[in-house]
């Protein structure tokens, strides 16, 4: 190229390579992730007289209403040790799935503007989504560690572990974000369709109850393979109650877990080869 | 020009849409439709090459549908190319449209900051620059309302004012030259002017044959996503005038392109007693009078007339009343209109530019002629682009009269 344009200085030619789901440089992209996420987070609490607070009465309300069935009406919380902040840690941990991919999932077409209209890295728009579940959740946490205190669960060393679990239901999380936006951008209707499969894992995941109620059976092999089951399970373990058996031992060893450690790794390949798939077309189809 | 280094270089670049005849939106309707699935091909851009060379204004003009937008898109990688390589050098503003990042729920600083990151600054860069920002957009007193509760116009003027602000050393510009009022269009259009001689490359999207001439210093005109002329903005300007006219529904049999559906004849100033002047006295009314012939049938054909200085300025305008204008015209109908102007123009050169619509709507052009005239009203000179009858009167005291 310097040869035939004879310019005292060509300058160096960069391919444009079109749409992609980081593009525009790393530090760009995670200036932008930060930003949105915080804005959005900040966002969230402004124009409500109690701001933050209300990120904390949702999970509370589903904790009182669920804690009131299953202590004075269906009584089998009774029999498991520390239940309501097991329940309350559980729900709160859960929010962090649920708000991050229910927000996420139709994040893509709610940016439409920056979408089709700027270079902008499409992977930052549902990353902050499950960002700002992931704060909500931080501090949510705060005063759940407050109620294990004040109820009575003594500190453990196993309380160290807690970013294990977090990190573990977070890149989930970030996996079934990508997927389903991405996705959501061909069919409108897997919003939708995942407000109803949300809700069938909060049913599906140990979060009200806990997995050795169940009598081994084809419903238990079934909870088993989804992989929050055995996050829960040892998130119980080492944050709840010492005595509860681990998720090794609630599958029946190792090699039992493996169902659920194949879902979560496809999930997560899945969900990052579809979208970095999807993400160059994402402008053409909105 | 020719100098400098090439910073944008796009081969041989296509793109296609498939476009679905019924658009499949859900899981449900693909496997209802999956076997009649229909699709159309859109061929936005076919096999466009071009330079753009640093410090250069290329304008980039075509009709709706030509596939300029799609081609301003593969550019600021929104849409990928299926065929061909899009090769730059130096930082590009990743926007097309002005205020596209703008949160409406934020405050100004932080959409400054958020905007400027888009552009590739460092955040404490975009934070730095928001007083420049504000400073040119005037907008400091409102740095803390959302964006929400800002008009219109203070928007566009916020977005201009973070575009150019930011040390992108690219521009793409689409159709941003209309907006906001006359006092920040003249603040736009020095900034434009500055831009036309600075290093930065400006890609200018437009349909105002105006702007192509008096920015660019070269343009290119697509057609059905080819590229027809890269060159000279005035030819390039009058190639896309004469392919409006081609392939506007038009009776005639000679319809080569050459001639426009109404030509200007012959124009001219006359002085008070009728008679063919070139020059005016500042202060003396203007007889402007041309001659038109229609040479197809134009339907609610308007006039327009401009006097524009030598700086590209559109001093004033005017056009025939509607209750004079017909309903159409038929081919070989001369029109004349004649006119008298009240004189406040500032002593100088003046060129006539000359636009004729059809159906009564300025987007339609049947004719744009950018110099159909040009005269001088020459006496004293005063600053001002045009003069008024003013009355001003100095008072002294002594500043003990109380």
């Amino acid at each position: 190229m310097s040869a035939e344009t004879q310019a005292p200085a060509a300058l160096e030619l960069r391919e444009v390579r079109g749409p992609s789901a980081i593009g525009g440089g790393r530090r760009r992209f995670f200036d932008l992730l930060w930003l949105i996420s915080a804005t959005e987070f900040k966002k969230s609490f402004h124009g409500t007289a109690f701001g933050y607070l209300w990120s904390l009465v949702r999970p509370l309300m589903l904790f009182g209403v669920l804690l009131v069935v299953f202590t004075r009406i269906v009584r089998f919380g009774g029999d498991v040790a520390n239940y309501p902040v097991m329940l309350l840690f559980n729900l709160v941990v859960f929010g962090l799935f649920q708000e991050g991919t229910g927000a996420a999932v139709s994040s893509v077409l709610a940016q439409e503007g920056i979408v089709r209209k700027t270079q902008f890295p499409r992977l930052v728009i549902p990353l902050s989504s499950v960002m700002v579940a992931l704060f909500t959740m931080a501090l949510n946490l705060v005063a759940v560690f407050g109620f294990i205190l004040i109820y009575g669960v003594d500190p453990m060393w196993t309380w160290l572990l807690l970013p294990v679990i977090l990190f573990l239901v977070f890149v989930l999380t970030c996996a079934v974000s990508l997927l389903l936006s991405a996705l959501n951008v061909r069919f409108r209707d897997v919003a939708i369709i995942w407000t109803v499969a949300a809700t069938v894992l909060l049913y599906a995941t140990p979060i009200i109850y806990p997995i050795d109620f169940l009598e081994p059976s084809f419903l238990k092999d079934l909870l088993l393979a989804n992989p929050l089951t055995l996050i829960f399970t040892q998130a119980r373990a080492w944050i709840i109650d010492p005595a509860a058996p681990s998720a090794v031992t609630v599958a029946g060893g190792w090699l039992n877990m493996l169902p659920a450690i194949t879902i979560y790794v496809a999930t997560c390949i899945l969900g990052v080869w579809v979208f970095k798939r999807e993400a160059p077309k994402i402008a053409e189809r909105l | 020009m020719s100098m400098q280094p090439v910073v944008i270089e796009a081969r041989g670049v296509s793109k296609s849409f498939r476009l679905s005849v019924n658009k499949i939106n859900s899981l449900k309707e693909m496997v209802t439709t999956f076997s009649q699935s229909e699709h159309k091909e859109l061929r936005a851009l076919r096999d466009v090459s071009f330079e753009v060379r640093r410090g250069e204004f290329f304008g980039i003009v075509g009709r709706n549908g030509s596939g300029k937008s799609t081609l301003l898109k593969v550019l600021a990688s929104i849409y990928g190319a299926d065929q061909g390589t899009v090769r730059m050098a130096g930082r590009l503003a990743p926007f097309i449209e002005l205020g596209v990042g703008f949160n409406p729920e934020l405050t100004a600083r932080e959409n400054v900051e958020l905007n400027g990151v888009m552009m590739g600054l460092e955040r404490r860069e975009a934070r730095g620059r928001l007083g420049a920002v504000l400073e040119f957009a005037e907008l400091e007193e409102f740095v803390d309302m959302k964006l929400k509760n800002y008009s219109s116009g203070m928007l566009v003027r916020l977005a201009f004012s973070v575009m150019i602000q930011s040390d992108a050393e690219i521009l793409l510009i689409d159709e941003v030259l209309a907006v906001g009022d006359a006092a920040f269009q003249q603040k736009c259009a020095d900034v434009f002017h500055e831009m036309r001689d600075s290093d930065r490359t400006v890609i200018l999207v437009t349909h105002d044959m105006g702007a192509v001439e008096h920015y660019c210093h070269r343009a290119m005109l697509l057609h059905d996503g080819e590229v027809r002329a890269v060159g000279d903005p005035g030819e390039v300007a009058r190639k896309y005038l004469r392919l409006n006219f081609e392939s506007a529904p038009s009776s005639g049999e000679d319809s080569l392109g050459e001639v426009a559906d109404v030509v200007v004849e012959d124009a001219w100033l006359e002085d008070d007693s009728g008679a063919r002047v070139t020059n005016v006295e500042k202060g003396r009314d203007l007889h402007f009078c041309a001659e038109l012939e229609a040479k197809r049938e134009v339907e609610g054909p308007t006039f327009g007339f401009t006097f524009a200085n030598p700086d590209g300025v559109e001093v004033m305008g005017f056009g025939v009343p509607l209750g004079d204008l017909p309903e159409r015209v038929v081919a070989g109908q001369k029109l004349r209109v004649r006119s008298r102007i009240e004189n406040r123009l500032a002593p100088g050169r003046y060129i006539v530019r000359c636009w004729i619509h059809r159906n009564r709507n300025i987007a339609d052009i049947v004719l744009y002629s950018p110099h159909v005239l040009d005269f001088v009203v020459f006496g004293k000179g005063e600053p001002g682009v045009a003069f008024f009858e003013t009355e001003v009167r100095l008072e002294l005291s002594d500043g003990r009269e109380k």
